[in-house]
């Protein structure tokens, strides 16, 4: 029998770091080994991989992986990879953060990067609340779940991600909870490998503030209800796939489709209102040495 | 354009608006990424830009909002380009917050404000000086950064130009202060050829990947840089950080950080603070000024002298850093400062400190969306050597 010594995804984070700031039983730090793990089976070249947080629980993610990562504002991870992608586009750029900075804060740069297909890859980890501030409510908190803002139960119509993101234009949409980690951990693999404003959702347990302040139990008890309650529906209409409050979640791949990313619309029109005149963007090459 | 097709350069004589030249002075600079929302009388920048770029190898994208925009440009900068984003008024006050986060991660990037009256919407089309101290401590927190006020279409193809080679040279963010009639005043700009132009390139690091620190300055103030995709893999966070860029809550990591954030402006003050001083022999009076209002006062000045009075002027080219050692030694020689400007006091705050009574300090405010009656700049001349 062979003895595994060495935790395979290790190679891929930033153990300097470790422990991470996470709460036991939390989903997000699932999520990262289902991305270490899709990155070892990608293939690619890892120096060329680049990763852009915003500000969070889940926004603590780039610090943790070893890539040129970068930890930025509230909401804004993904003007920010925007333009690190058009500047270098040879990068693989990945956003990673959580449903409040993406969906809230940074709701307006969402749906516009998926509106012109900005070639990202943008993983959503929802845990329903606000945990770096203390579970708040969010965009995705569900009837009638209590948050520290709404003491009384969440009332809003929440954000179904999934609809929200297909219907201003992503090519691929996919959802899965922390529970499917081998599901996951393909899709993120599939994902990384295409082009385009690509989204995966992940339903994820927050044990110390949402779990607790809605008496449900620890992670594990999160773990069982994913397993219970989740419906794989591969092609299910992503407006049809709305959670609500401990209901079944429906996971699987919604959308993959091709259009021409931001990049490609816009050489494709410059050389065509240019001809020969048009002077394609270079990539800045290898630095070059101190003067 | 003979120049331009090869390295962007648009060296020749041309009758440029500021607006323009501000992009002229970015392409000559080496700019090739520039993002922007449309913000009058800021957006003939980024027009100019998006209609040049793709004849000289530049990017031009246009986001939802600046706060999009602002955070854009620094993603590209450790892309590997040279960046810019311009606004006014309502905008700059989007980008506060990034232009935090440029000055704690250490990009070099390049922010334009045309400015505008304000306060909020105020009056679109109408120049104004009035966030000069908006452009010094906007963003929360303490860190410096550098500021130049170009008060013609040369100087603002000039002074952008200069803002990247200064936003490089001490890796910060550096404002272009333009206001509403030097970006729509339309004059003779001159650009040299590309060879004649100085233009500071990226510090790069001659360090391997393993051994370089993203924000140890090796013993200086400025840290070299390298970009993403080149096998460093870097981490960048808004957090406090230490020399790897690992977010470390402590006292002795957050005095340090900030302490080099600042000394590296403070402590190249003589090397970074421009300004044009005229006639300051001998002279009772010195007109402060910046921008617009620094033409209108030469008609002023011009005026006093032909009545006998010993004026001299200090423009200011860079407002922040101030050039506080040059105006002290003034404040020893001179009766009084004068200090014509579009807002209701905001520089004349930092003459008046650094002067600490030597001498009086009279302010000359001004708003209303039109430029100083120079009368009024006159008048306040003959009052200060009664």
């Amino acid at each position: 029998m062979t003895i595994v010594r060495e935790n395979p995804v290790e190679k891929y984070l930033r153990m300097e770091r470790m422990p991470s700031i996470w709460c036991p039983g939390c989903g997000i730090g699932t999520t990262v080994n289902c991305f270490a793990r899709a990155l070892d089976g990608s293939g690619f070249d890892l120096d060329k991989v680049a990763i852009v947080s915003g500000i969070g629980c889940t926004g603590r993610v780039a610090g943790y992986l070893k890539l040129d990562s970068f930890h930025t504002t509230h909401g804004r991870a993904i003007p920010f990879a925007t333009g690190l992608k058009l500047a270098n586009p040879e990068l693989k750029v990945v956003v990673y953060s959580g449903d409040g900075d993406l969906s809230a804060i940074g709701g307006n740069h969402l749906f516009h990067a998926a509106r012109r297909n900005a070639d990202l890859l943008v993983v959503c980890v929802n845990n329903f609340t606000y945990g770096m501030t203390g579970g708040q409510v969010t965009p995705t908190t569900p009837y009638p779940a209590i948050a520290s803002t709404t003491p009384y139960g969440a009332y809003e119509e929440t954000f179904n991600l999934p609809g929200v993101v297909a219907a201003a234009g992503a090519t691929f949409v996919a959802r899965w909870t922390a529970y499917h980690v081998k599901q996951l951990a393909k899709t993120m693999g599939e994902a990384l490998g295409k082009k385009g404003f690509r989204f995966i959702e992940i339903i994820a347990p927050c044990p110390t503030l949402y779990l607790r302040r809605n008496r449900l139990g620890e992670g594990l008890e999160e773990m069982k209800y994913y397993q219970e309650k989740s419906v794989i529906k591969n092609g299910a209409d992503p407006k049809d796939v709305a959670i609500d409050y401990r209901e079944e979640i429906i996971v699987g791949k919604f959308v993959d489709v091709e259009r021409p990313t931001l990049e490609e619309a816009m050489e494709k029109r410059m050389g065509e209102a240019l001809g020969a005149k048009y002077v394609p963007y270079k990539q800045p090459g290898k630095m070059s040495p101190r003067a | 354009m003979s120049n331009a097709e090869s390295t962007g350069v648009l060296t020749g004589s041309h009758y440029l608006d500021g607006d323009h030249a501000c992009s002229e002075g970015a392409i000559a600079a080496g700019c090739r990424f520039a993002s922007g929302y449309p913000i009058t009388p800021s957006t003939e920048v980024v027009e100019r830009l998006s209609q040049r770029f793709p004849h000289v190898g530049g990017r031009f994208q246009q986001f939802e909002d600046e706060l999009a925009a602002s955070i854009a440009l620094q993603g590209a900068t450790w892309g590997g380009a040279k960046t810019i984003t311009v606004t006014s008024g309502p905008g700059f006050s989007l980008m506060m917050e990034h232009i935090g986060l440029a000055a704690i991660t250490e990009t070099p990037c390049v922010f334009v404000n045309v400015q505008r009256a304000g306060p909020s919407t105020g009056l679109p089309t109408q120049p104004a000086q009035g966030d000069m101290m908006q452009a010094r401590f906007g963003s929360h927190g303490d860190y410096r950064l550098i500021t130049v006020c170009p008060n013609s279409p040369q100087e603002s193809f000039d002074l952008t130009l200069e803002a990247f080679n200064l936003a490089e040279e001490y890796r910060v963010p550096v404002i272009v202060m333009l206001d509403e009639v030097v970006g729509h005043m339309t004059e003779k700009v001159v650009i040299p050829p590309a060879e004649k132009l100085k233009v500071t390139e990226r510090r790069w690091t001659t360090k391997k990947p393993g051994e370089y620190k993203p924000f140890d300055a090796n013993g200086g103030l400025v840290p070299d840089m390298v970009k993403a995709g080149d096998g460093y893999r870097i981490h960048v966070t808004g957090l406090t950080h230490d020399e790897r860029g690992y977010p470390n809550m402590t006292v002795p990591a957050h005095e340090k950080m900030q302490m080099r954030l600042t000394d590296k402006i403070l402590k190249n003050v003589d090397k970074i603070v421009r300004f044009d001083a005229q006639d300051l022999d001998g002279a009772e009076v010195v007109v402060v000024s910046y921008g617009i209002t620094s033409r209108i006062a030469q008609k002023a000045i011009a005026d006093a002298r032909q009545q006998g009075i010993r004026v001299g002027s200090f423009r200011l080219i860079t407002a922040w850093p101030f050039p506080e050692k040059q105006i002290a030694e003034l404040s020893k020689k001179v009766k009084a400062f004068v200090v014509p400007e579009l807002n209701l006091g905001q520089m004349v705050l930092e003459v008046e400190r650094i002067a600490n009574g030597r001498c009086r300090t009279i302010p000359v405010p001004h708003v209303g969306g039109t430029v100083h009656d120079p009368s009024v700049i006159l008048k306040k001349i003959q009052e200060a050597v009664r």
